[in-house]
């Protein structure tokens, strides 16, 4: 992996950007990469589209935005009826099978998981349905290693709630791990 | 302790240089995109002993910074454009006292409340003209959290060197986007302290009589020395005097103490410079679109190079009409309507061979928005 450039796409609330940070703190504190992580800030935040910038790289990031990622991420139809179009050619796309209905053919490697779903009836709390798309992603790529993701949620969250996201980063790697595709 | 490796924002980047430079008071009122800066301080300087206001307004916080310069601490403020605007006239008065201050400005979209949430580089002129009056000043900037970190040390230590207000004008994509941050160990980077007067209590302290060195210690206010400060013109007691030569002689010396440094203050980075034929200058986050289109643009065979600012004021005209001599061109490449290329047209040697490439729609400048201008001035078409 040279440089890996990703789109983080939701809605206000779902935490694809503390998704997107967890990711590129993995990526810089653990494995010693470059890493930028960037966000549209304003109404977004709270509820509308949310979209997150992240480049990974081996090499010194200058200019930090997306134009066309290599892998894009949509966690709701408006995500990604936005999106899908700049998709890298021979990219990976992944979606919530739940929520996103895909349109129009992309030259990208298109995956949906019941990521909702699934974290819905294992564990049963929404919050950490992020910490379940970066698992997915982790257990599909091999962006960051999985243990990478794990310290930083150790370092990261709460005692109390630890637990319940190293079980749903599980559930997301299980789930991701079938479907190998390397960037 | 040994260096610590982080992943943070610029805005902490700033925090953690201001930390480094021994910041221990910071008044503020928050706005975005600089909020993250008072957030931060507001939970780190109370741990070490410090003290962080959030005051009522923008105005009464320059005010408070200046306070509590006075009495011997090293002091910032935090704010965005509409709050730079307020803060002038308290700029000002730093300016005529001399009293050492950092402010941040992480520009936003202009003027007025604008465009919050997105990137500017807009208040460029107003960091050197928003105070009235003739004076010195110091602004500095940087495109990365490394530079970001470093330069806010710089600017604590030049203000303390010269006795005046300096300006952090970083941007909102600095200030918002996140990467990697070293910080060093204790040590690494040299720290400097105010010159404090070595007048002892009970003798008489004049706080505006300049060492044979010209420069001017000072005395903690509130402690061993009772002197007068003000915004008016002012003898070496520090009493207000309309005495033309007092009058003459301290201005001189406001506009001289900073504009006869210039090379000592001067900032700045050079990228793929070395037999560039076209030059890109610029700074702040929008350096970054350049010098990821010299990189790009070198490997293709182009001699393309970037002159990278990271000090705005006083700007550095002999630098860049030397570095920029024999360019066929120089592209400046800013997110405003041209306020660095005016001061790059009235450095170098051939004003019409500069052109500018800049954004003014809240989005960050991309490398093929300044490929596109470059091949228009280079006469290639887009």
């Amino acid at each position: 992996m040279k440089r890996v450039r990703l789109v983080f796409s939701g809605s206000g609330g779902q935490g694809v950007i503390t998704a997107a940070i967890i990711l590129a703190e993995a990526a810089v504190i653990i494995e010693g990469l470059n890493a930028t992580q960037s966000q549209s800030y304003g109404a977004a935040a709270r509820g509308g589209a949310t979209r997150t910038d992240i480049i990974i790289s081996e090499e010194e990031i200058n200019f930090p935005g997306v134009t066309s990622p290599n892998i894009l991420v949509c966690l709701t139809q408006e995500a990604y009826n936005q999106y899908a179009a700049v998709i890298r050619p021979g990219g990976l796309l992944l979606t919530d099978s739940r929520s996103v209905t895909t349109a129009k053919k992309t030259d990208a490697k298109h995956i949906g998981l019941p990521l909702y779903d699934t974290v819905m009836e294992r564990i049963g709390k929404p919050i950490v349905y992020n910490i379940t798309m970066l698992g997915a992603l982790i257990g599909i790529t091999d962006i960051v290693r999985p243990e990478s993701v794990l310290a930083i949620l150790k370092e990261r969250i709460p005692p109390d709630f630890l637990a319940m996201n190293q079980r749903a980063f599980d559930l997301g790697l299980v789930l991701g791990a079938q479907y190998q595709c390397r960037l | 302790m040994s260096e610590k490796l982080m992943f943070v924002q610029g805005n902490e980047a700033c925090v953690q240089g201001a930390l480094y430079a021994g910041v221990d008071f910071f008044a503020g009122y928050p706005i975005t995109p600089s909020t993250e800066i008072a957030e931060l301080l507001a939970a780190k300087l109370p741990e070490k002993g410090g003290k962080f206001i959030q005051m009522e307004d923008e105005i009464a916080s320059m005010c408070a910074i200046i306070g509590a310069s006075l009495t011997g601490h090293k002091v910032m403020t935090a704010t965005s454009g509409p709050g730079f605007s307020l803060k002038q006239e308290a700029i000002g008065y730093a300016c005529m006292a001399e009293i050492p201050c950092v402010i941040v400005d992480v520009q936003r979209g202009g003027p007025s409340t604008g465009n919050p949430t997105h990137v500017s580089q807009g208040d460029i002129n107003q960091a050197r003209w928003g105070t009235h009056g003739d004076h010195g000043i110091i602004a500095l900037t940087a495109s990365n959290h490394q530079d970001v970190f470093r330069i806010t040390v710089d600017a604590f230590n030049l203000a303390e060197t010269y006795r005046t207000p300096v300006v952090l004008l970083f941007d909102e994509v600095i200030g918002h986007m996140r990467e990697r941050l070293v910080v060093p160990e204790p040590g690494a980077l040299p720290i400097v302290d105010r010159l404090r007067t070595s007048v002892p209590k009970d003798v008489d302290y004049h706080p505006y009589l300049p060492r044979e060195d010209g420069r001017l210690p000072m005395s903690d206010f509130g402690g061993h020395h009772r002197y007068n400060v003000t915004g008016l013109f002012h003898d070496m007691w520090g009493f207000p005097s309309n005495n033309p030569s007092v009058v003459q002689e301290l201005l001189r010396h406001l506009v001289d103490k900073i504009d006869t440094n210039v090379d000592v203050i001067t900032r700045y980075k050079e990228h793929y410079l070395d037999d560039a034929e076209y030059i890109l200058v610029s700074y702040g986050s929008s350096a970054r679109s350049a010098i990821h289109l010299a990189k790009n643009r070198r490997q293709k065979g182009e001699r393309l190079g970037v002159l990278e600012l990271q000090s705005i004021w006083p700007f550095p005209a002999e630098l860049v009409r030397a570095r920029c001599a024999d360019a066929k061109a120089v592209v400046v490449v800013e997110m405003n309507m041209g306020q660095v290329l005016t001061q790059v047209k009235a450095a170098v040697d051939h004003p019409n061979r500069v052109f500018l490439a800049n954004r003014i729609d809240g989005k960050l400048i991309t490398p093929s928005d300044i490929k596109g201008l470059l091949r228009v001035i280079q006469g290639k078409g887009v």
